[in-house]
């Protein structure tokens, strides 16, 4: 049986989704047999590659950076899952939405809330500028599959990921979408 | 009093005559999804969860408020139904802040375990992510506007139960906003009582004990119905 190309993606998010990946424990041994991890940040890939049959995507869309990756993400991969709460509501990591703008967002964290030397971060070229909005990846980019959990503890992650190697449309039980 | 039936679900159901559809389906055993409804507290139909069809009209009819009649012929679970109540689902969600994973009601939220009831993994709606404030000036109680769903059911509590008639809605649509008095900080209330029915009363993380953190906020709804049951029946002298 072919391996099937798989990706994980950290965008914006704390990546406790990749965390609960790792519980997968022994699992991870015999995922290999199955798949081939081409590019996620546990592995040493810079580019994105041409052709990934699966990508989990933890995290929102925060920056610059994550809206050009989501996109050339998408044109590459034939199935995207949103992995987690972040990717698929915003969550946490979209609590700074009602501030409404980028540069109020860093005025709150940089400025106003700061004890020592108030400055704002600016690193042309190194920091990616931040969105106005932090967005679902599916607001962005079509998703194929929506994996909530805050993270997913890692028997839904392993659900979820037996039944797409299968090559079945996954089913997730009732309790297995609760976001949190 | 005089017995009505009616046909819930292709169920034959008999009810008394001043009873609500959804009091019939449930003494039936026919699960009817409700948000806004408490057990012991008067029904306003406001969230919308336990509409149902009705063949012969082409309106959906809050279960929770509509009186049974005879030869009713009810639907409480139709593709149709299943579609809006999820839909329904996503637009609270989207309306206001509920970030389950930081909620103190993460994991005993009626919301929560409605929206995984309706298979809802995402919400297709904007999130309108609107800047609202927590009112945490009072001794006991705090007050998150972000992870509220205008259910009403403190407001019926703190009117109908408690007689105190602190809480109230104001504005219009969604700009519709749970104030204390005359919108002013819960502390400043001259009515409220202190008893904590409201914060026993809501389904979301919107009221909570104060010190209570992520996922710690657990509330006893019989409490409220216990009160209205022993009052009724004079129970006690109050």
């Amino acid at each position: 049986m072919e391996r099937l190309r798989l990706a994980t993606v950290w965008l914006g998010g704390c990546s406790g989704c990749h965390m609960s990946f790792l519980d997968l424990d022994e699992w991870l041994l015999e995922l290999p047999a199955r798949a081939e991890l081409v590019y996620s940040p546990l592995v040493d890939t810079k580019e994105y590659p041409l052709q990934v049959d699966l990508a989990l995507i933890e995290g929102a869309i925060c920056n610059a950076d994550h809206l050009e990756l989501i996109h050339q993400i998408r044109q590459r991969t034939r199935t995207l899952v949103a992995f987690g709460d972040c990717a698929v509501t915003g969550n946490v990591t979209a609590m700074r939405n009602p501030l409404r703008r980028a540069e109020a967002v860093l005025n709150r964290a940089y400025i106003e809330l700061a004890d020592l030397n108030p400055q704002l971060p600016a690193q042309p070229g190194v920091l990616p500028p931040l969105l106005d909005t932090v967005l679902p990846v599916h607001a962005v980019v079509p998703v194929e599959y929506h994996l909530p959990g805050c993270p997913p503890p890692a028997d839904r992650i392993k659900t979820l990921l037996a039944q797409l190697l299968e090559g079945r449309t996954p089913q997730l039980a009732q309790h297995q979408i609760r976001f949190g | 009093m005089a017995a009505k039936t009616l046909t819930i679900d292709g169920q034959l159901v008999s009810a008394e005559e001043n009873q609500t559809l959804l009091e019939a389906a449930r003494d039936a055993q026919i699960p009817i999804p409700t948000l806004c409804h408490l057990d012991g507290v008067m029904d306003v139909g406001a969230c919308r969860m336990c509409l149902v069809e009705i063949v012969g009209t082409p309106k959906l009819l809050p279960a929770c408020v509509t009186k049974v009649q005879e030869g009713l012929e009810v639907r409480t679970n139709s593709e149709r139904l299943q579609r809006y109540r999820r839909l329904l689902l996503e637009l609270l969600f989207a309306e206001r802040n509920h970030v389950c994973a930081v909620c103190v009601s993460n994991g005993h939220c009626e919301l929560q375990d409605l929206a995984t009831q309706h298979g809802m993994d995402h919400v297709r709606y904007a999130y309108q992510a609107p800047n609202l404030g927590v009112d945490l000036s009072h001794r006991l109680y705090g007050l998150d506007h972000n992870r509220c769903v205008l259910c009403t059911r403190c407001v019926r509590v703190c009117w109908y139960i408690e007689g105190a008639g602190t809480l109230n809605l104001a504005g219009r649509g969604t700009g519709s906003m749970i104030i204390t008095d005359l919108n002013q900080p819960w502390a400043d209330s001259d009515t409220c009582t202190a008893c904590g029915k409201c914060v026993q009363a809501c389904p979301t993380g919107a009221l909570f004990y104060k010190g209570a953190t992520v996922a710690e906020m657990e509330r006893d709804r019989q409490k409220l119905e216990y009160i209205v049951t022993a009052r009724e029946k004079k129970q006690w002298n109050v």
